[in-house]
């Protein structure tokens, strides 16, 4: 799923409008969900309100459902999503050490986002390319053989 | 000497090739192929299981024949260009095979058999010709033309085949089951969520092979009934969504997928849906909650989706690795399948070869080989210097078998005997570096995570459990606990309703039962033999080979390293996560745990 930063908030809430229209049943609510996470690179509360009349569902539902998927946001990420897999081939290959080293170099928890608003750094059980490991992916481009300052390096580059 | 016209370069993009960095290597040659002018078409294939030897890319002259490259860089690959596709002399350094020494006469290849993988890294995932051109929908075809959907169970029933999800239930009874029940409308689908961490074969086929599991499924859903399908894929593999959306596109074009299927008068539409991160998911009755839209919990079975499943019909879900196997099947017969591998077991299995082992990546093996052949002679060993000293095989479902158990055959029922199971095909090796209570604690945390939170026993059992094992890791474990944990685990496995809560001690009742001393000296001792359990080890500065360089100090995340330049440093206890980025930096090895 891409995420399109670069639109305006008036292109995107259209945008959102016409995902809304084309949606009728609620076998269709994680979709939408995604797409609109596609949209606002989170769900904004507002959203999953009106996801919920369209649908017929209560907003508590949909609620539900966007909690207790991994993927889903309901706050809004970092412009590079980082994920540190954390899956056996890579806990194996010393992934905690990626981890701490990404942490300190952005100063902040997996989980959160840096101040500046350009990383948000969490984890993932896997992303499927263990003898590679450890491995992370920023965005949707994973990088493998990491050591903690390779890893840094590859954030490094991303600032710029 | 100039190139000749019609040289190829195929170079492998998978996810497990991108992470290496082929998009790079793949721009370094049509950079260089473009510089230079040369008459040489570039494209892509998938992953042909050799992992460990990414980025790999092939070289094929005009006249025919190939040579393989791994290890690629941007710069070899330019090098290449260079010296082979313009000088015409292979770079011998970087060769992994070619014409003289194949593929298939390496020690890596040599035991396996490949029917799942047969065309993963030889063909482009992205032209459905390649895969017409290598036997494509060729099945499916015949199922059409002359096979009744009795004729394709029966088939499917004689090859032995069982499911390669997780469960091993017999596809072609499933199959009869889902024809068998009444229903207005049947479905059928095509489980590609791929949740255990440290497997990645279906990721590997869908990205490699896309087309013969949508064959797959069409022949599926042909024998059962169901004109619609549904491939749920885990959201974290966004290349085989990718590749997998294209494939589902160019079969509707050429009439394979869509209405009318070849003139049959058989329609057969296939959706794509994401899964959305939950592991749970997995679970057939979890995955059709899932694609109803709502939270992804389990329910009691029976009834079975083959009686009631998505929107209440009868439904048919098998595993990619499953579906892959059926084409071949079909076109070469239930006999010739089921003279391979055991008895109780027919065909082959992939298996994710990763962790501390010399040739990690995906192999195909036929059913009843030892786990020292895949581990020793395909892997090559731990490739640590290190000797391997245990398996952990299914991923948090299964178990971890010791380096001493490795003349158990892969078979459904010899593994499950052993302790451990087939599982999905998830194969981490460990050396003597790992640490088997930091393992279990670590497929706990994980189950823990990911219990969807329905039944008590999963949700806060598994709590529980990992209360413990976080005690045995810090020291402040006391006799009993290990006691306590297997009657735990015991409880947790028979009153969870679905597989991930009734397996989810598994890693904890095999290190038990084979590495019991291992917990015994963390209890006991206060002790990690391993120096993995940070509680237990601390790190020390040896002055007499400390150079007072610094660089120690520098990497250091939280400022527990102190000293003078040029002289020895100190590490602050108190301080010291121990996550060992010192050990790493230190250019003198002085700094060792203890
Ligand atoms: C917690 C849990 C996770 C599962 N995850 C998967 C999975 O990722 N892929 C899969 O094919 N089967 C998974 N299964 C097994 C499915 O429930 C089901 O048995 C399988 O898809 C049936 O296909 P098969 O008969 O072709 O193996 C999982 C089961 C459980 C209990
Ligand atoms: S364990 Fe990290 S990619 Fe699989």
């Amino acid at each position: 799923m891409k995420s399109t930063i670069a639109k305006s908030d008036a292109a995107r809430d259209a945008a959102f409008r016409r995902l809304l229209s084309g949606a009728e049943e609620s076998g269709s609510l994680i979709p939408l969900l995604q797409k609109t996470q596609g949209l606002y690179g989170y769900l904004p509360e507002r959203a999953l309100v009106r996801i919920a009349r369209r649908l017929r569902l209560s907003p508590a539902q949909v609620y539900g459902v966007a909690t207790f998927y991994g993927q889903f946001r309901l706050r809004p990420a970092g412009r590079h999503l980082v994920t540190v897999c954390h899956g056996t081939a890579c806990h194996v290959a010393g992934a905690e050490r990626i981890s701490e080293a990404l942490e300190g170099a952005l100063g902040i928890r997996t989980g959160g986002t840096t101040p500046d608003g350009l990383f948000t750094l969490r984890n993932v059980a896997c992303l499927g390319c263990c003898s590679l490991a450890p491995v992370m992916m920023v965005g949707e481009t994973a990088h493998g053989r990491l050591t903690p300052a390779k890893a840094k390096a590859v954030l490094r580059r991303r600032a710029r | 000497m100039r190139a000749r016209p019609g040289w190829t370069v195929t170079v492998g993009m998978s996810s497990c090739g991108v992470a290496a960095g082929a998009e790079a290597v793949r721009e370094a040659f049509r950079r260089e192929i473009a510089r230079r002018r040369l008459p040489a078409a570039i494209r892509i294939t998938g992953c042909v299981g050799m992992c460990h030897r990414e980025v790999l890319a092939e070289v094929s002259p005009p006249g025919g024949g190939a040579t393989i490259y791994g290890d690629l860089t941007p710069e070899r690959a330019a090098r290449i260009v260079e010296r082979h596709l313009l000088g015409g002399e292979p770079v011998r350094e970087w060769i992994v095979a070619d014409d003289r020494a194949p593929l298939h006469a390496l020690p890596y290849f040599a035991k396996q058999k490949k029917i799942v993988l047969r065309n993963c890294g030889f063909i482009d995932p992205e032209e459905i010709d390649d895969a017409i051109s290598m036997g494509g929908y060729e099945a499916l075809r015949a199922v059409l033309a002359e096979g009744s959907p009795e004729a394709v169970i029966a088939c499917v029933e004689a090859s032995g085949l069982r499911g390669r999800g997780g469960a091993g239930y017999p596809t072609g009874a499933k199959w009869r089951r889902t024809r068998e029940s009444p229903g207005a409308e049947k479905y059928v689908i095509c489980n590609a969520d791929e949740g255990d961490p440290g497997a990645f074969m279906d990721r590997s086929v869908l990205e490699g092979d896309p087309h013969t599991v949508l064959e797959g499924l069409a022949i599926a859903a042909y024998a059962v009934g169901a004109s619609r399908g549904v491939v749920y894929v885990r959201a974290e593999y966004p290349l085989a969504v990718r590749r997998l959306r294209a494939a589902i596109g160019q079969a509707e074009r050429r009439g394979l997928l869509g209405r009318d299927i070849l003139g049959s008068g058989f329609d057969f539409s296939v959706a794509l849906m994401e899964g959305a991160g939950a592991f749970v998911c997995g679970e057939e009755t979890a995955l059709i909650a899932s694609l109803e839209g709502g939270r992804g919990m389990p329910r009691l079975r029976p009834p079975f989706p083959a009686a009631r499943g998505l929107r209440g019909m009868p439904t048919c879900i098998n595993n990619v690795e499953t579906l892959a196997n059926v084409p071949w099947i079909v076109r070469h017969g239930a006999e010739r399948y089921a003279a391979i591998g055991t008895p109780g077991s027919r065909g082959t299995k992939v298996f994710a070869l990763a962790g501390k082992v010399a040739r990690g990546g995906l192999v195909e093996v036929p059913m009843g080989i030892t786990l020292r052949e895949i581990i020793e002679e395909i892997g090559g060993g731990s490739g640590t210097g290190l000797p391997v000293k245990a398996v952990q095989i299914g991923g948090p479902s299964g178990g971890c078998l010791p380096a001493s158990r490795f003349d158990t055959p892969v078979d459904y029922e010899s593994l499950k005997e052993s302790g451990a199971i087939m599982g999905s095909g998830g194969m981490i090796v460990l050396d003597e570096s790992a640490c088997m209570v930091d393992i279990a604690r670590y497929f706990l945390s994980f189950t823990r995570d990911e219990s969807c939170g329905k039944c008590t026993f999963c949700r806060v059992g598994t709590k529980r459990m990992l209360e413990i094992l976080d005690r045995i890791a810090l020291g402040r474990a006391e006799e009993g606990d290990l006691d306590l944990l297997e009657e735990l685990g015991r409880s947790v496995g028979i009153a969870s309703l679905c597989g991930l809560g009734q397996t989810a001690p598994n890693p904890v009742l095999t290190t038990l039962r084979f590495f019991r001393e291992e917990y015994e000296a963390h209890i006991r001792d206060r002790r990690c033999p391993a120096k993995k359990c940070r509680a237990l080890f601390r790190y020390r500065v040896d002055p007499s080979r400390c150079t007072g360089c610094g660089a120690c100090a520098r990497v250091c995340p939280v400022g527990a390293v102190a000293g003078e330049k040029g002289r020895p440093h100190l590490i602050d206890e108190a301080r010291c996560t121990r996550c060992g980025l010192c050990v790493e930096a230190c250019p003198a090895d002085a700094i060792a745990a203890e």
